[in-house]
Order: structure tokens, then sequence, then C-alpha cells
């Protein structure tokens, strides 16, 4: 369960103060599917880099799964992000010069996982991504933007995440493969996990059960879905 | 994490930027090898420098005529061919406590011949004590006696390099004749080779009694110089002094300042000698100096080029759940591996170059562990430092904050 309470980001350059994320409060639940929509610059993904214990809010309180984020320590704050989350990055960040294989297994290094195991459930996640065989030696440098964003999926995904963050994840992709990415997080939906996505299109985010809409910082919607097909 | 994959992790870390891993060596090699190298070379000079002090005699004071030179007098005057000393100075000098051995001589170039080819050497007339004194040894034969001075023999004893001018290599010299102007001298024997020092050449010269030189040559009973050998180090100023006391008695002069000759200490020459060599060792030190410094410079700008990159790397590998302490000890590793093995290059590259002087220069340059220590150390500490420097910084920032940085 993510409890936000008045949660504030406040950026200073010079003396000059803006605010990214103005006083949001809001749960979701465990196993909840929820898309955050909003203009371009609107917080967006300095509210999903909090959510995802990256980045520390200015003010307010926030409570993973009970537990107050503020009073970890940095190492506590690591083998939450190793064992519980799965982050996919608007700009993928995927360690360059690297292999595609080894950039998505990374995760599992850090978790003790050995290498056959890892590589076994890289290539699952992979193709739960959408990411054709043929590139899995390719170096993350020499990849198309679509495909470095399957790539990026597939690290996010490689350590079954309970919490699975996905900065839209979709934006590069095809409608083919968006769809396959977005069926992969309906199964994990499915299995219980908790998933969240940003999102321009209002396609994508009707697939969720439960849409949050930001302005300027501020929230200024947040309704289920009806589903008319579920 | 597992241990394996830490080593992975630095193995692919350095092997996935060659150029950064390949510079930040280059930068330890070009320290390390540089200091290792000007290092031995000033031990090697001021080796051959002391060893040629040594090989000229031990604990030497040598008296020759001509003017003291005073404090601030430009140059003596006519050193050597002035006549003051005479032999009975040189027996006077005997009795003088403190002294050892004493062995007056007389040099002068002459030409000589030897079935049919000639040399233009030098002739030393001198005594048997002359061995002791300047420290020279027989090889073949022998050297002439005291019975031999007194009877004015023409016998000769004749160095390596004018034997090999006079009857050619391999030949046996001894029994022959030589022809001293116009003197017939027999070989009784050869010194052993003392190697080119760079004073005169004491492979190049010719030793016959002083007696002879004196009757049948130079004429007259005077020396060109006295060499004494003192009992010991310490006492040397002191035997200086009663030689100076006594020679001045002798020449009945009135003060020092008139002296008609002049005496040399060794040790002077050694102190001398020795302040130029250090002076030499502090250049070259200085010039490794500034190489240690300039490779540093080169790792230390390595480092931080990349140091973007590298930050950008750790908030990736916090964003995915890493620890602080596994970020750091890959950086670790992977600043130890760079430096490890520049080193190690550095240091056989080092020992190298000054092998190469040692063959090429004819310096025989010694590489010393204090060096060696000394630029390891030093190159080692810089890439450790720098190589650990984004991590330190990177590991204190937030996921985001290390991810975006610019
Ligand atoms: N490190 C930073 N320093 C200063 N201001 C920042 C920083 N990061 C974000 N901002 C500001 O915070 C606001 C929200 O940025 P954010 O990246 O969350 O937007 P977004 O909703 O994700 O936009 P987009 O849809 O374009 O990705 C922007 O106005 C941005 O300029
Ligand atoms: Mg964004």
């Amino acid at each position: 369960m993510l409890e936000l309470k008045n949660i504030t980001k406040n950026y200073t350059s010079g003396k000059e103060i803006t605010s990214a994320i103005k006083d949001a409060s809001f749960t979701i639940h465990k196993g909840e599917f929820v898309a955050i929509m909003g203009p371009s610059g609107s917080g967006k993904s300095t509210l999903m880099h909090i959510i995802g214990c990256l980045d520390t809010p200015t003010l307010g309180q926030y409570h993973l799964d009970g537990q107050d984020v503020a009073k970890l320590s940095t190492s506590e704050l690591a083998a939450i992000r190793r064992n519980k989350i799965g982050f996919v990055f608007q700009s993928f960040h995927l360690l360059p010069r690297a292999t595609v294989l080894r950039n998505v297994t990374l995760p599992l290094v850090y978790l003790g996982v050995k290498r056959e195991e890892r590589l076994r459930r890289a290539k699952e996640t992979l193709v739960a991504a959408g990411l054709d065989e043929s590139h899995y030696e390719h170096l993350s440098n020499q990849l198309s933007g679509g495909q470095m964003q399957r790539v990026a999926i597939a690290r996010a995904l490689i350590n079954n995440p309970a919490i699975i963050l996905a900065d839209e994840p979709t934006g590069n992709l095809d409608s083919k493969t968006g769809k396959l990415v977005l069926d992969t997080f309906e199964r994990l939906h499915q299995q219980g996990r908790t998933i969240i996505i940003i999102t321009h299109e209002p396609t994508v985010a009707a697939r969720a059960e439960r849409t949050i809409l930001i302005r300027d910082g501020e929230i200024i919607e947040d309704q289920s879905n009806c589903k008319l097909n579920s | 994490m597992m241990f394996v994959d830490l080593l992975e992790e630095i193995y692919l870390g350095v092997l996935s930027n060659k150029v950064r891993s390949g510079l930040t060596m280059l930068g330890v090699v070009i320290g390390i090898a540089s200091v290792i190298a000007m290092m031995s070379i000033g031990q090697g000079t001021k080796l051959q420098i002391e060893n040629s002090i040594q090989s000229i005699g031990s604990n030497l004071l040598m008296v020759m005529p001509g003017a003291q030179r005073a404090r601030g007098a430009a140059v003596s005057s006519g050193r050597g061919s002035s006549q003051t000393l005479t032999n009975d100075d040189a027996d006077a000098i005997r009795d003088v406590a403190g002294v050892k051995a004493v062995a007056p001589e007389s040099s002068r170039r002459f030409q000589i011949t030897a079935r049919g080819t000639n040399t233009n050497t030098q002739v030393v007339g001198t005594t048997p004590d002359y061995l002791a004194v300047r420290n020279v040894a027989v090889d073949i034969g022998t050297f002439f006696s005291t019975t031999q001075v007194a009877s004015r023999s023409k016998v000769a004893v004749l160095g390596p390099t004018t034997v090999l001018d006079l009857f050619g290599e391999n030949a046996n010299p001894i029994g022959q004749t030589v022809r001293i102007n116009s003197a017939q001298f027999t070989v009784i024997g050869v010194t052993a080779a003392k190697g080119g020092s760079g004073f005169s050449n004491q492979d190049d010269m010719i030793y016959v009694p002083l007696s002879s030189l004196q009757a049948y040559l130079s004429g007259g009973d005077y020396v060109s110089s006295i060499s004494i050998q003192a009992v010991d180090q310490a006492t040397m100023t002191l035997t200086q002094q009663a030689v100076t006391e006594l020679l001045l008695e002798r020449h009945h002069i009135p003060s020092a300042d008139l002296a008609d000759f002049s005496i040399m200490n060794q040790s002077d020459l050694v102190s001398a000698a020795s302040s130029v060599t250090d002076t030499l060792t502090l250049l070259l030190a200085s010039i490794a100096g500034i190489s240690l410094l300039v490779g540093g410079i080169g790792i230390m700008n390595m480092m931080l080029t990349t140091v973007t990159e590298r930050t950008r790397e750790i908030g990736l590998r916090k964003a995915i759940g890493a620890d602080r302490a596994e970020i750091v000890a890959q950086f670790l590793g992977e600043a130890i591996f760079l430096t490890l093995l520049g080193g190690t290059i550095g240091v056989l590259v080092g020992y190298g170059a000054s092998k190469a002087v040692s063959t090429f220069a004819s310096l025989t340059t010694t590489v010393s562990w204090s060096s060696v220590a000394m630029a390891f150390g030093v190159s080692c500490a810089i890439g450790l430092i720098f190589g650990l420097y984004p991590a330190q910084r990177a590991s204190r920032l937030n996921p985001i904050d290390a991810l975006r940085y610019e």
C-alpha cells in the first residue's frame, strides 16, 4: 500500500523556487492498476520518482507498506528498490557499452541471483517486453528508441517486483508492440502486482482501473474508470 | 551481490571503456617509469664517481710542487713544473706520525718504441710503495723491488693499454725490451686493468724505478708529486698539517701562505664530488617529480572527464538497488586493477630504461627499492583517490540527482 500525505516537491535554482508537486495526497492499494495523466511538465515523473523511493519529497509523508520512507536509511531504501520495485525510466537510463542481456540482468546481480538463473529470467522478461532475440547481444547504445524502451521494461520486470512504476512505457512503441507491453502489464496486474503507469494516451489510460490527473503539480482529478468490457 | 559478480563488474567496467582505462594506466606508467629511470641514473652516477675516487687510492694525501692555492686566488701558477720537491722531502715525510706509506713520483711523457711500433705515453718513476698507496695491482710478472730502485735497474712495468699499443693483443711482453728515449728497459710486469676512470688513465702508463728515471731520463732529484697514504681517515687532517709543517721547515718558509707546494686531501675530493652528485641526484629527482606530477595530472584528468558518465552509471546502479558499499567496492576494485597493472608495467619500463642506459651509456645504473616504492605509492594513491572520487560523490546523491548529473 502506498500512502502519500501532503507531498510537496520544490526545486531551488538560485533564488527561484519551483514547485513540481504541490500538496498531493492519495493512496494506492496493493494490486491496483493506476494511470497518471497530465500535460508535459505537470510533475508526473517527479511524483513517480518519489513513489519509487528514488527521490525525496520536500514536505509531506510517504508510507510504503506501512513504513515511513523518510525514516529509512539509504541501504534500507536500496533494499526496497532492489526487492519490491521495478522502474521504467522515461529516458530509459541503460548502461552504455553494455549488452542488452547485461543491462536486463543487472538488477539480479545486486540480488545475488546465480548467472544461469539470471539469463533464464532475462530471456523470459525480454519476450514479455517484446524484444526480438537477435538483439540480445547488441550494445545498448546501438539500439533504436523503441528497442531501448523494451530493454528498460524487461529490466524493470526481471526482479518480479510487487510494484511496477512505468514512465510512459509505450511512448516510443508502435501500436502492436505497445499492446503487447500493456498485455504484459495487465497479466502482471492479474497476478496481484501494483502497477502505476504514466501516459499521455487516453486509450492506454483506459486499460487501468483508476486515473489520476495532475496539472501544474496539483492533483485535479482521481477517479475509477468504468470498465465496460471487464 | 556475489563476489564473482563484483569481480565481473570490475572487469567489464575496465574493459568496456578501453580508452579511459588505457590513458589512466599510461599516466601511472609514465609517472613510475620516469621516477625509477631518473633515480637509477642519479644513483649510478654517484656510485661511479665514488668508485673512481676510491680507485686512485684510499686515505690519500698528495703533495705537489707549486704555490698553495689561496682562497680567492685565481689560478695556481705552473704547478708540477716547478721543481721544489725532492727525494729527500719524500724520505723525511716517511717519519711523520700518521703516515703509513709514501710514494714519490716523477712523471713525464716520452716516445716509447718496442719492436718497430711506437707510442707516446706517460712514464712514471716511483717506488714499490706506489702499489699500495695508489691502489694499483700487478696482473702478470712483478713490480720492481726496493733493491731495483736502489740499483737504478732499467726495468719497466707496463699498463695493459700500453701493452696493447706496443705488443698487440694477447702478447706476453715479459722479458721484452722497450726503448724510452734512448734508454733500453726490460719489461718485468703488467698492471691489472682499472678501467677508464674519469681522471688520468692509469691503464696507459709505464712505471720505472724513480732513481732510473732521474738518472737516465729526466736528470736531477726532483719529483713531480708525493703520494702519502695516511693510517686512517680520522687522522688525515692532522697528518696533512704535520706534513705541511715539516715541508715548510725543510724549505725554510716562514708562513703557510708562501708555501712552494700544495697538499690535496682525498676526503676534500670526495666531499666535493659528492656535493656535485647530490646536486645531480636532486636535479634528476625534481625531473622525476615533475614527470610524476604530469602522470598524476593525466590520471586525474581521465578520471574527472569521465566523472559525469560514471556518476550517471552510479545513479542507475543505485536506482536498481545497489548498496553504497557495493558501488564503492566496484570503483575501488577498478582503480586498484588499473593502478596495479599500470604500476607493474611502469616498474618494468623504468627498469628496462635504466638497463638500457647501463648498456648504451656505459653507466652502471642501480634501481633502488625506495624509488620504486615512492613512485608506486604516489601513482597508486592518485589512481585510487581519483578512481574513488566519483563513487564517493555520487553515492551521497540520491539516485535521481546522480542520474541527472551534468
Ligand atoms: N532537477 C530539476 N530541477 C529543477 N526543476 C525540475 C527538475 N526536475 C523537474 N523539474 C521541474 O519540475 C516540473 C515537473 O517535471 P516532470 O519531469 O515531473 O514533468 P512531467 O510531468 O514528467 O513532464 P513530461 O510529460 O514532459 O515528462 C517541470 O516544470 C520541471 O521543469
Ligand atoms: Mg516525465
